[in-house]
């Protein structure tokens, strides 16, 4: 990963208003400072970065965000965001900033040991100081440096081995940009034991009109046989830049689904990367992007396997309205050693106007010789002679639609095995898609 | 019921229906024949309202009313059904769901109240019957990985479903073994009735030894040539198409 900097002052900027605001955490000033260092270096990613090619997020960052004021605290209320009916622990953070108010953990913690990460640095330093940066590689991409040099807040999960927690852990990251922009940089490390499994959903809102940029960055380690669902649900009515870097390394026999939606927003750079250190794996990466007017959203990933005899399996799919810009871009390396890997990939789009764009680029490594790897691509419009179809049966050309693209997006709710969480989805993916047949 | 009056269609440049001419009254079978290219899937593709091709003249009367200014959803909830040559599969979509989806907006367009679920399961169940169709073919996406003869007793079975007053049957024989054949013809022949009329597009005159036709008319570059009864359709499996060429060549 080369990264071609700007000399703009944009990343002189940050770097400065990061290094005013160091926050006071002796622990951690190490790590900061490289970050630092390495953000300045690296600078945001100029416009020819091969790994930002359709993305031209300095820019567009430039255009939109000022970084030499401080950031504005939030005052909004989670509630109008919250997934109806969902049974869980809840974290919510505005503007970045944890809002102890709004949260509340229900689990015991015989099961899950839940607290903000800069305190688990202090109470957890051993497992913090084994696992921190030491996944999302900083020294690579300026935003993990920026987030590295400048979280301020974030959440620390850890399953104990054996734990299968029961309710489900949501993080609610909200924007309130009712009076000024919002800019977050929250960090995550999640640590789930042998054997233990844990449900994660983050989802990100915004209160309000003005434009935020959130630079996010989520750890976690998945040990041996253990389970990890994470979900990442970006809705935003309002205006929602955002750049996110979650890093999964997992062990023997772990099982991980990702489940990456995003169903409104209006410029979503994700960065998933699964490392499959292991034998006996299995990852699933379910992706959904519903996009209209002039959203982007990009979707990095990237499936690494180590090891032998391992699964990944991954499935991106796309609509594409008005002026929306997707981009997909799906990594699969197979080190010499990963004998007998199973690693599938696919991205399927439907654009439906003549306006909307999707760059899609499978990118398959593969140094072993006994495997079965697989990519496909499509991009397409509706069936015409299936609307048609569907109309000869009385069907009117709207619902007609509707119902072809829902089934489109089915496969993805289908992915989805939390009951609530999927009813939550299959209501809002329905009322972006218009179903009302 | 239906009245054709010197319609003619064309799609892109190419005119392919050059003044049809056609009655068809309730409760009649008219069998549409002619070489391959002649314009019969072309006439059934424009009466169900599919928008590639350009009607560019005459008239089309359903029931006392124009359709060709109608959509394709709005003539087949007036009455008319177009069995499809090649069925759409259409992924993600179950047959059941989209079955309940247009049978209840057949019955908004008649004013009438939405099918509570068992009312339609049971009317499924009681049309699964004519055609001989299994549950867990219709529980499957639409017609995806179906054999042949499957999609074409699932045209009959959704025909059977919406009940319509006009059915197309667009060479729904083709590519049938004689099995399937005689289970689709019964389907259709079970669906008859002195109110209902069909047409049956076909290029072989076997299917119409199971669904016997009134009339036996022969397309040919566009236009109708030649109208018969039933026995219009054996001359032709034994004589062929060319005596008929030679005749409008003469014409």
């Amino acid at each position: 990963m080369s990264t071609t900097a700007t000399d703009k002052t944009i990343t002189t900027d940050i770097a400065l208003r990061v290094e005013n605001e160091l926050p006071n955490l002796p622990q951690a000033a190490a790590i900061r400072k490289q970050a630092l260092e390495a953000l300045r270096t690296l600078g945001l990613p100029a416009s020819k970065n091969e790994e930002y090619r359709y993305t031209p997020i300095t820019r567009v960052l430039e255009r939109n965000f000022n970084f030499t004021t401080p950031a504005t605290p939030g005052t909004a209320d989670a509630t109008a965001f919250a997934i109806p009916g969902l049974e869980a622990n809840v974290l919510v953070f505005v503007n970045g900033v944890y809002s102890a108010e709004q949260s509340r953990i229900v689990s015991p913690e015989s099961e899950l040991a839940i607290m903000p990460l800069a305190e688990a640095f202090t109470r957890k330093s051993a497992i913090v100081t084994e696992h921190f940066a030491k996944h999302v590689d900083y020294n690579t991409d300026a935003f993990a440096a920026w987030n590295t040099a400048a979280w301020k807040d974030g959440v620390f999960i850890e399953v104990p081995a054996n734990k299968v927690v029961e309710l489900p852990v949501v993080i609610y990251h909200i924007h309130d940009t009712q009076t000024a922009q919002a800019v977050s940089t929250n960090r995550n490390l999640f640590v789930v034991g042998r054997s233990g499994a844990v449900t994660v959903i983050e989802k990100l809102d915004t209160a309000g009109t003005g434009n935020g940029f959130s630079n996010h960055v989520t750890e976690a380690v998945v040990a041996e046989n253990a389970s990890l669902n994470l979900y990442m649900i970006q809705d935003d009515h309002g205006n929602r830049y955002h750049a996110g870097n979650t890093h999964i390394y997992q062990s023997n026999s772990s099982r991980v689904n990702t489940y990456t939606y995003t169903l409104e927003g209006k410029f979503v750079r994700n960065n998933l990367h699964l490392s499959l250190d292991g034998e006996g794996i299995e990852s699933h990466m379910y992706g959904l992007y519903l996009l209209q007017n002039d959203t982007l959203a990009d979707n990095h990933t990237v499936a690494d396997h180590r090891k032998p005899n391992s699964f990944s399996n991954e499935i991106y799919k796309g609509v594409l309205d008005g002026k929306a810009k997707g981009v997909f871009n799906g990594k699969i390396y197979v080190r010499p050693q990963a004998q007998k890997t199973n690693a599938f990939q696919a991205n399927r789009n439907i654009l439906l106007t003549d306006n909307a764009t999707i760059n899609t680029k499978p990118q398959l490594e593969i140094w072993a010789d006994d495997v079965k790897c697989s990519h496909g691509c499509t991009t397409g419009q509706l069936d015409e002679e299936a609307l048609f179809y569907l109309q000869t049966r009385g069907i009117p050309k709207d619902t007609a639609r509707a119902m072809m693209l829902y089934a489109f997006a089915g496969e993805l709710l289908d992915a989805v095995k939390h009951p609530v969480i999927r009813e939550f989805l299959d209501g809002r993916v329905s009322d972006r898609l218009h179903k009302n047949f | 019921m239906l009245t054709i009056k010197n319609l003619q269609a064309r799609i892109g440049e190419k005119e392919i229906l050059k003044g049809i001419n056609l009655e068809v009254k309730p409760g009649e079978v008219h069998a549409i024949m002619g070489p391959n290219g002649s314009g019969k899937s072309t006439l059934a593709s424009v009466l169900a309202g599919r928008e590639e091709y350009e009607v560019t003249g005459g008239e089309v009367d359903f029931l006392g009313k124009d359709i060709l200014e109608m959509s394709p959803e709005d003539r087949a909830r007036e009455g008319i059904f177009l069995a499809f040559q090649y069925p759409v599969e259409i992924p993600g979509v179950s047959t059941i769901n989209f079955m309940k989806t247009a049978v209840n907006q057949m019955r908004a367009y008649r004013g009438q109240p939405a099918l509570d679920a068992v009312s339609f399961l049971g009317l499924m169940k009681e049309k699964m019957k004519l055609v001989e169709i299994d549950q867990s073919l219709l529980n499957r996406a639409l017609n995806e990985g179906f054999s042949g003869g499957e999609k074409k007793r699932n045209e009959i079975f959704q025909m059977a479903m919406l009940e319509p007053k006009l059915a197309i049957l667009d060479e729904t024989d083709s590519g049938l073994d004689i099995d399937a054949l005689k289970i689709v013809s019964n389907g259709v022949n079970k669906l008859r009735n002195k109110s209902n009329a069909v047409i049956v597009v076909t290029h072989y005159q076997r299917l119409l030894d199971y669904i016997v036709p009134d009339y036996v008319h022969v397309l040919y570059k566009g236009r109708i040539v030649k109208s018969g009864t039933k026995e219009l359709a054996l001359e032709l499996e034994a004589k062929g198409y060319d005596w008929i060429k030679d005749e409008v060549a003469t014409a």
